[in-house]
């Protein structure tokens, strides 16, 4: 038989591949270095970085950020959006305050389903009338403030605590902070599922190509339902550690935190048009934001300079600038 | 080789769109083991049959015997898991996933409920092996060059225990080389009793690869007949439904027998170089001549094209027009120059879909029609009618979306954009892609009137009618440079496939594709 | 190959309007809606016909729909303007700092006042401008590179006023929100002029065309001599002119600036009305009327249901809901 071999011996497309590599890698790992040098800087300049104290304070409250973040990473690895998770995750913790006096697990479970519930009606809405999600999403971010505020009258509501609901924000287990337990199982389970599960790499092929997916009878519609209502729960859970790290269901939190965790995604290397993604990087691009407003603390605490807390929104803003324009570099030079 | 009991058997199928009939009466049967080709003009009803079979579309009357059973299929993966699998035009896979996991997308094996990825790999990768292809099945699917990634298609459709593979277009994105793999690949599936529907518009590929060719016209299937007894000029005549005399009196295509007067000296290219695309590209147009230029795909054409017109940079090279040096820097310079260029692909580089025809028309010359910023409505109004006139464009009116035009008029719309800058160059990328035969002879023959005025055409063409008709000189490019320049009188079909595949004018007729692919790989 | 045709789909799950109620809601639905609106006010709002009801409804939404306008055009050409109520939060920031300053020249009203609404409006304009040149020099996504100064401008904005409120009381530059030449308040003027402006330009002008076509499909604009990078460029620096703009406005009526909350969530109301309006978020197509009766439907409704007695709350889901009605009833023009 005279059959040619088929393969890509050319040296172009050999080229290309080393550079996909390089730079998926620095992609994937820049981020990683990145973050790794900014602690190792706090380390070495501040005293107290690595303290406990600080590490579980860092963790507790970038546990929120974390998990609307990754569930941000998921829908957008299926090159979707949404732009709802902060009101949701207001209106959970307003859900959760109410919910706390009977008790820790009402208190986490029902605000969960509310978010799951909001990120399904996404999910249906984009999929069955074939909305783009940014609008969906953005309209569900009224819907789910309109709903917070009537839930909490208007007010910030106080959790009750009689019950241990407020351990699930202000706790330890074995001297790590319940919020980092959360956040860090979070990533575990989402990591394994992403890399190892058919959902997971449906996850992609939905985001890489559609039209293909579907052809190739994947289950798109339900894929992308399945994301948007992980996301709602996510942040649902996030509203849970809101209202029970703070003692309050706040109906006016989480104003832009939607565009933090697409910040977050996008410093974390994952393609805003989906298909390429990847979840522990998004930790990491939590992380390295959130270490900002860290360190910015106690670089004031030196004395040796004075900024305010407001400079906190420049430098992020400036490093998602240079992480975008690093990646831009990469990802041009792979297209040659 | 005919069984007694077909595989496919497609009976009176009939479907209606919304104001228009699409099949009216449509049958196709298809032996086991057997390639059978389709073919038809553009809206003779082809897509819609396949659809239909595939589940894609429902419909209205008619019945479906596969395989002994009479079958409904709801949707393409309902099909697939029948046994019916389609292999579309454009590579339907996921690109940033790797090529295993493209094969098995959906149905990955599983371990403990996780997804067993040793497995997957060995099973692609013996899956590929059955047609000799041997690559890493943990790249990402974009490593791979076009012909690679239709191979795995290939060899996911195979993987779901195809009886019936249904190839549309497969071939329009690959050239000659890959064409023979998947050929390959087609005479292999047939060994193995699996049928194959092979739609192309290269009546040649159907010759090399079909046992039987059934020909639709106006939503009918007008005949069915076995490959060896019908001659190419007959298929044609079939397709058109004219007379045999008609098709043998004009030629193939619309341009004439003429040679045109070529004048002064308009464009002369030099040695271009971009990247690994272009190595070395050379050519010179002059004023009222047609000039070919071909190629394999990827041997740099339209790159070539585009770096003429400014839209790529030029790392090294000349482009000289009327023998002074020119740097083009954008398309607007060269649009200022007497430049036009009508691409290859009308849906992603030619109309803007959502604009009106008069828009449309009018882009590149709004500048001139604008006083303060403002357009003049009379003006652009009164060109818009001129042309819509000349080149016989058929639409509603100036105000008629572009979208909404069939392929045909919508390049005369884009052919209308340059021609009402008075160009003095036109560079025409594939200027008949795509379009059915009677706009496609229109077209020709006015690109050959224009030259006879005095235009410079630069014409692009994978079609070798196309340029041996049509072109008053052909400059053969391979590998991004230039490798041959023919003139009128050089010009056969086999000198110009010869120095595309080996860079010289007198060598093998007919491209063994297997010799090109060897000397390919070797140069490589 | 250009027969439209040869997409396949799946079998037809998606729920799709009646075919008679499609062309009359896309061509005419935002302004039948609010003809409804209106009517329904006439017929059950106490007081609804007098001109304070006007006046305060119009000057509530003149601050989305100059914002607005500007993002019509990104959003024509296919992008998206994040960055707007950071950009009002910085040209808010700037102003009060230039006519409260004792430099000499700017201690005179008449300077300090002038260079008070043009230096302001120009920095958000090159801020503006900085986010052209990400989309255009640097190919980042507009989203993304917006995001940018969504981030970074309303801290810049916080950092030049060291998140203090800045209280003044300056009737001369006050009048971009207070004054009523005629009686009718400048800033529905202004509204009105630049709204007219744009949907001249969008019309009659070759800026307009490009604009479209940019949107429409960009590979074929460039290759068709259309600046694209200047279009695009343009199209986020007047966004950025109108954000500076409306900046200004929100201070003057609020006879102070607030860093922290002047233009807070204005991407989202612009993105709104301008959804609302008709123009759809993938490019090609654009109506600067459509973007004004849009914002002023969900203006209208907002009102209608606080009169009414609906709080205020309640009333952000009715508005949720009549956006994606509207974008609904629109994207069915597509299928």
């Amino acid at each position: 038989m005279a059959t040619v071999p088929a393969s890509t011996s050319a040296p172009g497309v050999r080229q290309a591949t080393t550079w996909a590599r390089a730079a998926s890698l620095l992609q994937r790992q820049g981020v990683l270095i990145a973050l790794a040098l900014l602690v190792l800087f706090g380390a070495l300049r501040y005293e107290n970085f690595l303290s406990p104290y600080n590490i579980s304070t860092v963790l507790r409250y970038n546990s929120m950020f974390g998990l609307i973040a990754l569930g941000m990473a998921f829908v957008i690895m299926t090159g979707g959006i949404d732009l709802s998770v902060g009101s949701v995750a207001a209106l959970a913790s307003v859900v959760a305050a109410l919910m706390s006096p009977y008790g820790l697990l009402p208190g986490v479970l029902v605000p969960v389903l509310v978010g799951m519930l909001v990120g399904l009606t996404n999910g249906v809405i984009i999929t069955k009338l074939n909305i783009l999600p940014f609008i969906v999403t953005l309209a569900m971010l009224l819907a789910a403030r309109g709903l917070a505020l009537i839930f909490a009258n208007n007010t910030s509501v106080g959790v009750s605590y009689v019950t241990d609901f407020t351990y699930f924000g202000q706790g330890d287990l074995f001297g790590v902070p319940i919020p980092a337990i959360v956040l860090f199982a979070a990533y575990l389970i989402g990591s394994v599922v992403l890399s190892l599960t058919r959902f997971g790499r449906h996850v992609l092929a939905v985001g890489g190509n559609e039209e293909a997916s579907r052809l190739m009878g994947l289950p798109v519609d339900r894929t992308k339902i399945a994301v948007y209502t992980l996301s709602g729960a996510l942040a649902g859970l996030a509203g849970v550690i809101l209202a029970a790290q703070f003692g309050a269901g706040q109906p006016t939190e989480g104003l832009g935190w939607e565009l933090s965790a697409i910040a977050s995604v996008v410093v974390g290397g994952t393609l805003l048009t989906g298909g390429m993604g990847s979840v522990g990087a998004t930790l990491a691009g939590v992380l390295l934001l959130g270490l900002i407003f860290n360190i910015l603390n106690f670089e004031n605490g030196r004395g040796s300079i004075s900024l305010s807390a407001y400079w906190q929104s420049v430098i992020r803003g400036s490093f998602l600038l240079i992480v975008v324009l690093l990646q831009n570099r990469l990802t041009r030079r792979d297209r040659r | 080789m005919e069984q007694a009991e077909p595989l496919l058997r497609m009976e009176s199928i009939t479907k209606t769109f919304p104001g228009a009939v699409a099949l009216q009466d449509a049958s196709l049967t298809v032996a086991r083991g057997e390639v059978h080709a389709l073919v038809g003009q553009n809206g003779a009803g082809k897509s819609t049959l396949i659809k239909i079979l595939t589940g894609a579309h429902h419909r209205d009357g008619g019945t479906i015997i596969f395989d002994g059973r009479q079958v409904d299929f709801h949707s393409p993966q309902q099909a697939q898991a029948n046994g019916v699998s389609t292999i579309y035009q454009e590579v339907n896979l996921v690109p940033f996933r790797s090529v295993s996991e493209n094969i098995f997308m959906g149905r990955e094996p599983r371990r403990f409920g996780l997804i067993d990825r040793r497995r997957m790999n060995d099973d692609a990768k013996a899956l590929l092996a059955r047609f000799n292809i041997h690559v890493d099945v943990t790249q990402p699917l974009l490593t791979f060059n076009v012909a690679t990634q239709q191979m795995v298609a290939v060899a996911r459709a195979v993987s779901f225990q195809s009886k019936l593979v249904v190839m549309d277009e497969p071939t329009s994105s690959l050239d000659e080389r890959e064409v023979a793999t998947l050929f390959d690949v087609i005479r292999q599936l047939k060994s193995e009793g699996v049928s194959v529907i092979f739609v192309s518009h290269r009546l040649d590929e159907l010759y090399a690869v079909c046992d039987r060719v059934t020909i639709m016209r106006d939503g009918r299937t007008v005949e069915s007949r076995p490959m060896s007894e019908i001659t190419k000029l007959e298929l044609v005549a079939r397709m058109l439904g004219k007379e045999l005399g008609e098709v043998r009196r004009s030629g193939a295509t619309g341009f004439g027998e003429g040679v045109h007067h070529a004048e002064d000296q308009l464009l002369d290219a030099e040695g271009l170089q971009r990247d690994r695309v272009l190595q070395g590209a050379s050519l010179s147009v002059r004023a009222g001549e047609i000039v070919g230029l071909a190629g394999l795909l990827g041997s740099g054409r339209t790159e070539t094209a585009r770096a003429v017109f400014g839209a790529d940079p030029i790392q090294q090279g000349e482009v000289r027009v009327d023998g002074k040096a020119v740097r083009f820097k954008s398309p607007r310079d060269a649009i200022r120059a007497g430049l036009g260029f009508c691409t290859e692909d009308r849906k992603t580089e030619g109309i803007i879909p959502h604009m009106s025809v008069r828009e449309n028309l009018t882009l590149a010359l709004l500048p001139t029609l604008t006083r303060y910023g403002i357009v003049q409505r009379d003006k652009q109004q009164a060109i818009v009618d001129r042309f819509i006139e000349r080149l016989g464009i058929k639409t509603s009116g100036p105000d008629q979306k572009i979208r909404e035009l069939s392929g045909g008029n919508q390049q005369k719309v884009l052919l209308a954009r340059w021609l009402c800058m008075n160009p003095r160059l036109l560079i025409l990328d594939e200027p008949t892609r795509g379009i059915d035969v009677g706009a496609k002879g229109e077209i020709q023959a006015l690109i050959n009137e224009l030259a006879d005025g005095g235009l410079g055409v630069l014409m692009i063409s994978s079609e070798i009618e196309e340029l041996t008709e049509g072109s008053d000189r052909i400059v053969v490019l391979r590998e991004g440079k230039t490798v041959a320049e023919l003139s009128h009188e050089q010009v056969t079909q086999s000198a110009i496939m010869g120095a595309m595949a080996h860079g010289q004018e007198d060598a093998v007729p007919a491209a063994s594709a297997a010799v090109a692919a060897k000397e390919g790989q070797a140069g490589g | 190959m250009a027969n439209a045709d040869t997409t396949v789909r799946g079998p037809a799950r998606r729920w799709v309007l009646p075919e008679r109620f499609r062309g009359v809601g896309q061509t005419y639905g935002a302004l039948i809606a609010l003809l409804l609106l209106v009517l329904f006010n006439l017929l059950f709002t106490k007081n609804f016909l007098t001109e304070q009801t006007l006046y305060v409804n119009l000057t509530q939404v003149a601050t989305v729909v100059i914002v607005a306008t500007g993002m019509t055009l990104v959003i024509a050409t296919g992008g998206i303007d994040l960055s707007v109520g950071s950009l009002m939060a910085i040209a808010g920031a700037l102003a009060p700092i230039i006519f409260l300053s004792h430099i000499p020249p700017l201690e005179n009203p008449l300077v300090g006042n002038t260079l008070a609404f043009i230096i302001p409006v120009l920095v958000a304009g090159v801020f503006g401008l900085f986010n052209g040149t990400l989309v255009t020099r640097f190919q980042i996504q507009p989203i993304i590179a917006t995001l940018v100064l969504f981030i970074a401008g309303r801290g810049i904005a916080q950092v030049v006023t060291n998140g203090n409120l800045q209280p003044f009381t300056n009737p001369g530059f006050q009048y971009i929100g207070l004054g009523r030449p005629l009686g009718v308040p400048l800033q529905v003027v202004l509204m009105l002029v630049i709204v007219a402006l744009f949907a001249w330009i969008m019309r009659v002008t070759i800026f307009g065309r490009y604009v479209l076509a940019v949107g429409g499909n960009e590979s074929a604009a460039r290759l068709a001599g259309v600046p694209v990078n200047f279009v695009k460029l343009a199209v986020y620096g007047i966004s950025g002119l109108l954000s500076g703009i409306a900046g200004l406005i929100v201070i003057a009526r609020n006879a102070s600036s607030d860093a922290n909350l002047v233009g807070l969530d204005m991407e989202l109301d612009a993105i709104a009305a301008v959804a609302v309006g008709g123009t759809p978020l993938t490019g090609g197509r654009a109506t600067v009327v459509g973007t004004l009766l849009g914002a002023l439907i969900i203006q209208l409704i907002r009102y209608t249901l606080l009169v009414h007695g609906v709080p205020d709350a309640a009333a952000r889901l009715v508005k949720a809901a009549i956006i994606l009605l509207a974008v609904y009833i629109q994207r069915q023009r597509r299928s």
